[in-house]
């Protein structure tokens, strides 16, 4: 397979890159642009550890082509802090101690952001159903919906 | 919270928000495969399809030429490399049976999952696509799946080993031999029940993944590896390879949870190193989930036979246990003693001073080795007992808080020498279960109960409980060789105070994801006083925290946070000699409070730690003797294991005509004694229920009867989502431990060992007056639709 050229505007960057047809966004994230704060948990799609955004959306960059992403706009997780400031959705996941072992957190903190966005006041009962696509296995949910109610109320 | 002692601590015990966060909530925290290697090699590794199969050939020359291949090995070409076979170090009797064990097979196969052809190759995609060009010809043996038919010996896995049973066990106290069977006999109630503990895959959210980097030139190797157990780990695969263990080092950089399926020495940590040192090259290897699933340990796998007298007052006088213990295929680091580790729990809190008989077999399967999982061993100790007190209690037909009641451990009784021969060190097991059932409102819901779960009711309301003990801060090294485990038990920590009065904190422990970090420098910032911005803690790095013991089974508090207080005494103890030289008086007539040494009965003639660093640092003007510098080394032997205790309630609704179960509270009273920082122990808690009520309700390593695994990916082994969870209602008690300084207990995997009994309890107990009485774990829908069924029919 011949090598494709996409172009697409990662934190604010444009980024143009040749990649394999078969490179999954997440890999492209990671191994191209050494943006290794997008993580990966299963090979299916259910964990949601690489939910990054694109063209403002929160999707899981493992079911991305990266072809697919050309010409749009990524966020990932280390676009969110701005001149040194956490996000407000970063601050109440630390200020609600809404991460442990932090290996789901990027796609979380993306995922709540996400949510947020369709939802500005969600519900406890929305929040868990809003992020029934993101695992973890460390807080038992907890302080992260805890998190995401908080950073609701910022 | 209660607090029963009189410390005053102004540091320890309050919610401060985890120094760990930024780095991980911004993308700056480092896994082991984000690190970044130039011109490393990618292994992957193929996997036997079959659970039990003689290798007969394998033709590995079209991988060999696939594109990006730089070289492929099979299990026999690689024998050479290995000292001696994969480490099991918990030989749990004399007699044990442990086949040897290698990074890959060689003639044989005894899981699926089971190593067989390692390929290197530029990227990661290019090994991959080469395991597709290997071709293996196997003949294919008889699965063995059920661990209690792998007893008959019918098929026996291990040839060289003449059976399938690794060892018996027993705990028998030989001072009351027959007692026991007295007690059955006169006993006025008997319950005799079969508990099955499923597997289960631990699935931390970082598959393992590891990078071996050699210093061709210099000998030495530097192992980076997602592990719990950096210094264990250094030991053993030193000695696995044959490499001199100075040259061995070994980094645990952000770990994305364990778990305890971290705690092991695996096949891919050994291949990597000894194909880093073959190549001279990097090598690394990243574990997908489905390999996860196969070829990281599983949890669990027990048959429990629990059989427990009472007198006519409900006062228990005997538990018996017979446990059918499933190793898997191959016996990993701690495997045999998994079991062992639960064993002195089957009598839970109650008071039973010596009528105790337990007896556990060790049995190969050809299934993935089990191991460690959080708990460990506990959970199902916990899960026996406090679900046979349930059985007891029907059977009695008294409601369970009262028999519980009547059987506690009572708070007088500390310390409380058990019929094993070990203290347990305090307890309040009537003020944690009177606790939980306040918040729980368990008299209401009894009320309610009453009313709503009528004939023919659709849904029915249940509540449950497990008061349980756990057993933890391993552990008193005398103790550990009494049980033939291979190593101490103790924790080191060095604390140096740098000129400019900043404070590194060395530590043994190995976190991932519990925040040590954060807690470690409270503990320091207490005894010092000195801010806790000016501390860092250094971790996880064998070259930099050479001696350490890692962190597992509840005990990096207990045992590693006492360390670095006894450390901080040193060094205290160090700075009193200084400053009494600086202000001319005798030591003893110092006292040291917020960072200050000042004499006593004069605050003004005082020095504070800042200046006695610097004076340590000069050296300038030192007492007579003294070294320069300091610092201070002290490793913490616990005098004993610590007893965290605790309540845990459910209430919960069954709909009998779906099985579908609805969690309306959960209430979790734990005590860990002196708590170092409360948010933390609240998150532990948290993420410990829950894993322990995905046991009772979602989870289970399935097999079928060929030994094939069907549950190798997340979507359909059902680590519940946030959806399918509740919020958990967390209080406390506070006993302090008496056997430690800081009064600390542990509180990692008390949740897990509270959680499934605790719903297993609420399920039947819903389901008691349509009479069902046992209820399979996981609890699913279908699962309990089913005992719906069968009762009714039985009826």
């Amino acid at each position: 397979m011949v090598d494709i050229t996409v172009s697409i505007t990662v934190n604010g960057t444009s980024q143009e890159k040749d990649v394999e047809p078969r490179t999954l966004l997440v890999h492209f994230l990671r191994d191209q642009l050494q943006l290794t704060g997008t993580n990966i948990g299963c090979d299916t799609s259910s964990c949601g550890a690489c939910t990054v955004h694109l063209n403002g959306e929160a999707v899981k960059s493992c079911t991305v082509l990266a072809v697919q992403a050309d010409g749009g706009t990524v966020t990932t997780i280390e676009g969110l802090s701005k001149d040194g400031v956490m996000h407000p959705m970063q601050q109440a996941f630390m200020e609600n101690h809404g991460l442990q072992c932090g290996y789901c957190t990027p796609g979380m903190v993306m995922a709540s952001i996400g949510l947020l966005n369709e939802n500005p006041n969600p519900t406890e009962e929305e929040v868990r159903l809003g992020l029934e696509g993101n695992l973890c296995r460390c807080t038992g949910y907890h302080n992260i919906v805890k998190s995401v109610l908080a950073a609701a109320k910022k | 919270m209660t607090m029963t002692d009189n410390r005053q601590n102004t540091v320890i015990g309050t919610r401060q928000l985890r120094r760990e966060d930024p780095a991980l909530l911004t993308g700056e925290a480092k896994f082991t495969n984000d690190l970044n290697l130039p011109g490393a090699l990618h292994l992957s590794i193929l996997r036997s399809p079959h659970a039990h199969a003689k290798i007969v050939s394998i033709n590995t020359a079209a991988a060999k030429s696939s594109p990006g291949v730089v070289a492929v090995y099979t299990g026999a070409e690689l024998q050479s490399q290995w000292a001696g076979p994969m480490p099991c170090a918990w030989p749990v009797t004399a007699d044990m049976k442990n086949p040897p064990h290698f990074p890959l097979a060689a003639n044989k196969v005894c899981y699926v999952g089971d190593g067989v052809v390692a390929v290197l190759a530029t990227s990661e995609s290019a090994s991959r696509d080469a395991l597709d060009l290997i071709e293996v010809q196997y003949t294919v043996l008889k699965a063995v799946v059920d661990v209690e038919e792998a007893l008959s010996d019918a098929n026996i896995i291990h040839e060289d080993l003449g059976t399938n049973k690794s060892y018996t066990w027993n705990l028998k106290i030989e001072a009351t031999e027959g007692c026991v069977e007295e007690a059955f006999q006169n006993a006025a109630f008997k319950v005799s029940e079969r508990y099955v503990q499923q597997r289960l895959l631990p699935m931390a959210m970082e598959p393992r993944a590891v990078a071996a980097v050699p210093q061709p030139f210099g000998g030495d190797i530097t192992l980076y590896s997602s592990t719990q157990i950096p210094h264990i780990l250094k030991v053993m695969a030193a000695l696995t390879l044959g490499i001199p263990e100075q040259q061995v080092r070994v980094i645990a950089p952000s770990v994305g949870g364990g778990f305890g399926s971290k705690l092991d020495v695996y096949a891919e940590e050994l291949l990597c190193m000894a194909l880093a040192r073959k190549h001279g090259l990097p090598v690394r290897w990243v574990e997908e989930r489905s390999e996860n699933s196969m070829a990281t340990i599983h949890g669990r796998g027990q048959v429990q036979y629990v059989e427990l007298a009472a007198d006519k007052g409900g006062k228990l006088t005997a538990v018996r246990v017979r446990i059918k213990a499933d190793m898997g295929a191959y016996l990993q680091l701690v495997t045999p003693g998994v079991p062992i580790l639960g064993a002195f729990l089957y009598a839970g809190v109650y008071d039973i001073p010596h009528a105790y008989d337990f007896s556990c077999d060790g049995i190969f399967t050809t299934l993935t080795p089990t191991d460690a999982y959080r708990g460990a061993g506990r959970p199902e100790a916990t899960y026996a007992i406090e679900s046979a007190m349930d059985a007891l209690a029907r059977e009695m037909n008294i409601d369970p808080l009262e028999l519980r009641k009547r059987n506690f451990i009572q708070k007088e009784q500390f310390p409380y020498l058990a019929f094993s021969g070990l203290t347990y060190d305090s307890g309040d097991h009537l003020q944690a279960a009177e606790k939980a059932a306040g918040l729980a409102d368990y008299v209401g819901i009894r009320a309610q109960q009453a009313k709503q779960n009528v004939p023919g009711a659709k849904k029915r309301l249940g509540i449950g409980m497990s008061s349980y003990f756990e057993m933890c801060g391993l552990a008193p090294s005398r103790v550990l060789a009494s049980l033939n485990y291979g190593a101490g038990g103790w924790e080191a920590a060095t604390v140096r105070v740098l000129p400019t009065c900043k404070v590194q904190v060395v530590t043994g422990t190995s976190p991932h994801g519990q925040g040590h970090e954060t807690s470690w420098a409270m503990i320091a910032s207490e005894k010092l006083g000195i801010p806790q911005e000016d501390i860092d803690v250094l971790h996880s790095d064998t070259a930099i925290s050479p001696l350490g013991l890692d962190t597992y089974g509840s005990r990096s508090l207990p045992v590693g946070g006492v360390a670095i207080a006894g450390a901080c005494d040193k060094v205290i103890d160090k700075a009193r000699l200084i400053a009494a030289h600086q202000l001319e008086c005798s030591a003893d007539d110092l006292e040291f409070a917020g960072g200050v040494f000042s004499v006593k009965g004069s605050p003004d003639r005082a020095v504070p730690m800042a200046a006695i660093a610097f004076a340590a640092f000069t050296a300038h003007n030192l007492p007579d003797g003294l070294e320069p510098n300091l610092e201070a080394q002290y490793t913490y032997d616990p005098p004993n294991f610590s007893w965290p205790f605790g309540t845990h309630m459910c209430v919960l609704e069954v709909d009998t005509e779906t099985g579908q179960i609805e969690i309306l509270k959960y209430v979790a009273v734990d005590d860990c004694g002196v708590q170092i920082n409360p948010l933390i122990v609240e998150g532990q808690v948290h993420g410990g229920v829950i894993q322990g009520l995905a046991q009772a309700l979602f989870e289970e390593a399935v097999y079928d009867t060929d030994g094939n695994l069907k549950t190798t990916t997340l979507a359909e082994y059902l680590v519940p989502a946030a959806s399918d969870v509740p919020s958990i209602t967390t209080a406390h008690t506070v006993t302090p431990s008496p056997t430690n300084q800081l009064g600390v207990k542990g509180i990692g995997e008390a949740g897990t060992i509270g959680a499934a009994s605790t719903v297993i309890n609420a399920v039947v107990d819903a389901l008691s007056g349509v009479g069902v009485t046992y209820m399979p774990m996981p609890a699913s829908p279908q699962n309990v639709w089913r005992a719906i069924q069968s009762a009714a029919k039985a009826m």
